[in-house]
C-alpha cells in the first residue's frame, strides 16, 4: 500500500513538470495548446534514443527539452505566423509528431533502456533507495527547480508581459509588446517542460513508448483543476504553480486507488475526462442552483455567513467577467 | 509633431459593402496641441485613430511622428510614441493583475523588458503611489488589488495614468468617457485635462459630446465621410458654440445622429 502510494507521488512529481508546462499555456497565456500529447512522447523518445547512443544522461535530458521546444516552435509558428487557431495548430503538430516519434524510435513502438544508467539509477546508487523512490527524488528536485525558475521568470518585466498577454492582448500590444513573439516563447517554454517530463518518465518506466503521451493533455488539465480545488483561496502566484504539481500528485493517488479498486489503468482516461468535465461544468451548475434559490429565505444569510464581504464582491465580479468573455475558458 | 499626409483607407474595396473610411486626410499636429475630434458615426474618427496607432494600415499615405516615418511600423513598435486610452474600460487594463503591476507594465511602454529584472521595486512603487494619489480616488491604498475589482471609471482613470506615466509623444483618447456615467465621465475628463496640462502632452481626443469638444483642448476637428471638413483652433475655437457646430453638421450630407443632438 505504502509502496504504491509512494509510486503514485513519484509519478505525480514527474508528470507535474508537464502540468507546469500546460499551466503556462492554458492558464497564463490563455492559449489552448494540444501539442502536449505529441511533444511529451517526443521528449521521451529523444531521451531514450540519445541515451542508447551513449550520450551523458544530463545532456540527454537537455536534448529532450530542446526536442519538446522544437515541437512548441512548430505549433507556435503555425499559430502566430499562419494565424491558425491555437487548438488546431496543436492538433496538427501532435498528429505529425506521431510519425516523427516513430521515426525517432526507429520504427518501433517502444524502446527499452533498462540496462542503461540514468539519473534515477545514479540517485539510487548514491542513496541506496529503490528505483521508485529514486524516481520520486528526481521528480521532486526537478519540480522544485522548475517552480523556482518559473516563479522568478514570471515576476520579471519580461515575465509580466507574458502574463499580460494572456490577460489582455490589446492592452499589452498598445504598451509596446510583440504579443506574437510572447506567445511563441510561451508555447516553446511550455513544451520544453513537457519534453523534460517525458524524458523523466522514460527513466522511471525504463522504456520509451510512442503512445506514452496519449491523454497527457487531459491528465494535465485534470491536475490543474484538482489543484485549484485545494488552493482556491490563495492568490499568490508561486502557490498557483505549486498547486498544479500538488493537483498532479492527487491525480496519481486517485489513479492508484482506482487501480487498487480493480479498474484498469486505461480506465483512467475516462475518469480524468470526467473530472475535467465536472470541473468545467461546475460553475454553470452552481449558477443554475443559485438562480433557483433566488428569493428563497435564508439564501442571502447563508451566503453571507460563509463568505466575507470582499469575497462576495469578487465573486460577483468574476461572474460578470465570465459572462462577458462568453463562458470563460477553463475559468 | 504628428504629420498625416494624403491618407486614404477604404474597407471592402470593390464589393457591395465598400466603405470609404478616410479620403485624402491631411493633418499636422503641433507640439502641445490638444485636439478634439467630432463627427457622426462612420465619419472616420476611429479609423483615423486606428491608422495612427497602427491597428489598421492605410491604403495610401504617410504618417510621421517627430519626423520619423512610422507608416510601416507595426502597432507594438509605435507604442514607443503613443499612449492610448480605449472606449471600453475593459480594454485598457489587465484585469487579473494588480494595479501596481499594470502601472509597472505601462512604465516600460515601448522599452525592452528584461527577463532578469524584477518588475516592481520600491523605487517604482513610490512613483506609482505618488501618481495614484494625484488621481484623488484613494487607489494608492489598494495597489495590490486586482483591477478586476475596480469600477469602470476607476479603470479608465488608471488607464489614463498608464498611458501617461511615461510621457508619450502623442496621447490618443478614443471616446474614453463614453461608457461612463455623466458624473464619472466628468471626473475622468477633469483628470485628463490636469494630466495633459501638467505634462504638456500632445493629445488627440475623439468624443461624441460636442460640449466636451468645445470645453477641452485648443483645437477642434470635425470629420464627415472620411474627410476633415472643419479645423479650428485658438480664439476662433473659444468663440465656437454648440449651435455653430450643429449648423456645421446640418450642412453635411448626413443628418446628425441622436448622440450629436443630445450633446
Amino acid at each position: 500500500m505504502i509502496g504504491s502510494l509512494l509510486g503514485a507521488i513519484g509519478q505525480g512529481f514527474i508528470w507535474g513538470v508537464m502540468v507546469l508546462g500546460i499551466f503556462i499555456t492554458y492558464k497564463i497565456l490563455n492559449v489552448s495548446d494540444l501539442t502536449v500529447d505529441g511533444s511529451f512522447a517526443t521528449g521521451g523518445a529523444v531521451f531514450a534514443v540519445s541515451l542508447l547512443a551513449n550520450i551523458d544522461t544530463s545532456i540527454c535530458l537537455l536534448l529532450a527539452m530542446i526536442a519538446g521546444g522544437l515541437c512548441g516552435l512548430i505549433t507556435g509558428l503555425l499559430h502566430t505566423k499562419c494565424k491558425i487557431p491555437a487548438i488546431l495548430a496543436g492538433i496538427l503538430t501532435q498528429l505529425g509528431l506521431y510519425s516523427i516519434n516513430l521515426r525517432i524510435l526507429g520504427d518501433k513502438a517502444n524502446v527499452s533502456i533498462s540496462q542503461l544508467s540514468t539519473n534515477i539509477t545514479f540517485i539510487s546508487k548514491i542513496t541506496n533507495l529503490t528505483h521508485t523512490r529514486s524516481g520520486m527524488v528526481l521528480g521532486i528536485v526537478v519540480s522544485i527547480i522548475c517552480v523556482l525558475i518559473l516563479y522568478f521568470l514570471l515576476g520579471t518585466e519580461f515575465g509580466a508581459s507574458i502574463r499580460a498577454t494572456g490577460n489582455n492582448e490589446t492592452m499589452i500590444r498598445a504598451l509596446g509588446v510583440n504579443t506574437d513573439n510572447i506567445k511563441l516563447f510561451g508555447i516553446i517554454l511550455s513544451n520544453m517542460l513537457i519534453g523534460l517530463s517525458g524524458a523523466m518518465l522514460v527513466q522511471m518506466n525504463k522504456y520509451a513508448d510512442v503512445g506514452m503521451g496519449k491523454g497527457a493533455i487531459v491528465y494535465g488539465l485534470a491536475s490543474i483543476v484538482i489543484g485549484e480545488v485545494f488552493f482556491r483561496r490563495f492568490q499568490n502566484f508561486g502557490i498557483k504553480l505549486i498547486s498544479s504539481i500538488f493537483g498532479c500528485i492527487v491525480f496519481f493517488i486517485i489513479r492508484a486507488i482506482v487501480i487498487r479498486l480493480g479498474l484498469k489503468a486505461n480506465d483512467m482516461q475516462l475518469i480524468s475526462a470526467v473530472i475535467v468535465v465536472i470541473a468545467l461544468a461546475m460553475p454553470i451548475f452552481k449558477e443554475n442552483m443559485a438562480m433557483r434559490n433566488i428569493g428563497k429565505k435564508n439564501n442571502w444569510n447563508n451566503y453571507r455567513k460563509n463568505k466575507d464581504v470582499d469575497e462576495i464582491v469578487e465573486d460577483k465580479m468574476t461572474r460578470i467577467n465570465v459572462t462577458e468573455s462568453g463562458g470563460g475558458e477553463y475559468a | 509633431m504628428l504629420k498625416l499626409k494624403n491618407i486614404y483607407k477604404t474597407f471592402n474595396a470593390g464589393t457591395i459593402n465598400e466603405k470609404v473610411a478616410l479620403y485624402d486626410v491631411n493633418l499636422t499636429l503641433n507640439d502641445g496641441d490638444f485636439v478634439t475630434v467630432i463627427g457622426g458615426n462612420g465619419a472616420g474618427k476611429s479609423t483615423l485613430q486606428n491608422v495612427i496607432s497602427g491597428a489598421i494600415n492605410p491604403d495610401y499615405g504617410t504618417i510621421e511622428i517627430n519626423n520619423i516615418n512610422i507608416t510601416k511600423l507595426p502597432e507594438y513598435k509605435r507604442a514607443k510614441f503613443i499612449g492610448r486610452v480605449f472606449q471600453d474600460p475593459m480594454l485598457g487594463t489587465a484585469s487579473d493583475m494588480w494595479i501596481e503591476e499594470n502601472l509597472a507594465l505601462a512604465y516600460k511602454r515601448g522599452e525592452k523588458r528584461s527577463p532578469l529584472k524584477w518588475m516592481i521595486d520600491s523605487e517604482k512603487e513610490k512613483i506609482f503611489e505618488e501618481s495614484l494619489s494625484k488621481l484623488g480616488l484613494s487607489l494608492e491604498n489598494r495597489m495590490k488589488s486586482k483591477v478586476r475589482l475596480l469600477s469602470g471609471g476607476q479603470r479608465q482613470a488608471i488607464t489614463l495614468l498608464m498611458a501617461t506615466i511615461k510621457k508619450p509623444d502623442l496621447l490618443m483618447l478614443d471616446e474614453h468617457t463614453a461608457a461612463l456615467d455623466p458624473k464619472t465621465a466628468n471626473l475622468v475628463l477633469t483628470l485628463t485635462k490636469e494630466i495633459i496640462e501638467e505634462h504638456n502632452i500632445t493629445t488627440l481626443m475623439i468624443t461624441h459630446n460636442m460640449r466636451d469638444a468645445l470645453t477641452y483642448g485648443n483645437r477642434l476637428i470635425m470629420m464627415d465621410q472620411g474627410k476633415i471638413i472643419f479645423d479650428v483652433s485658438g480664439d476662433a475655437k473659444k468663440k465656437l458654440t454648440v449651435e455653430d457646430l450643429l449648423k456645421k453638421f446640418n450642412q453635411t450630407k448626413d443628418a446628425p445622429s441622436d448622440a450629436m443632438i443630445l450633446g
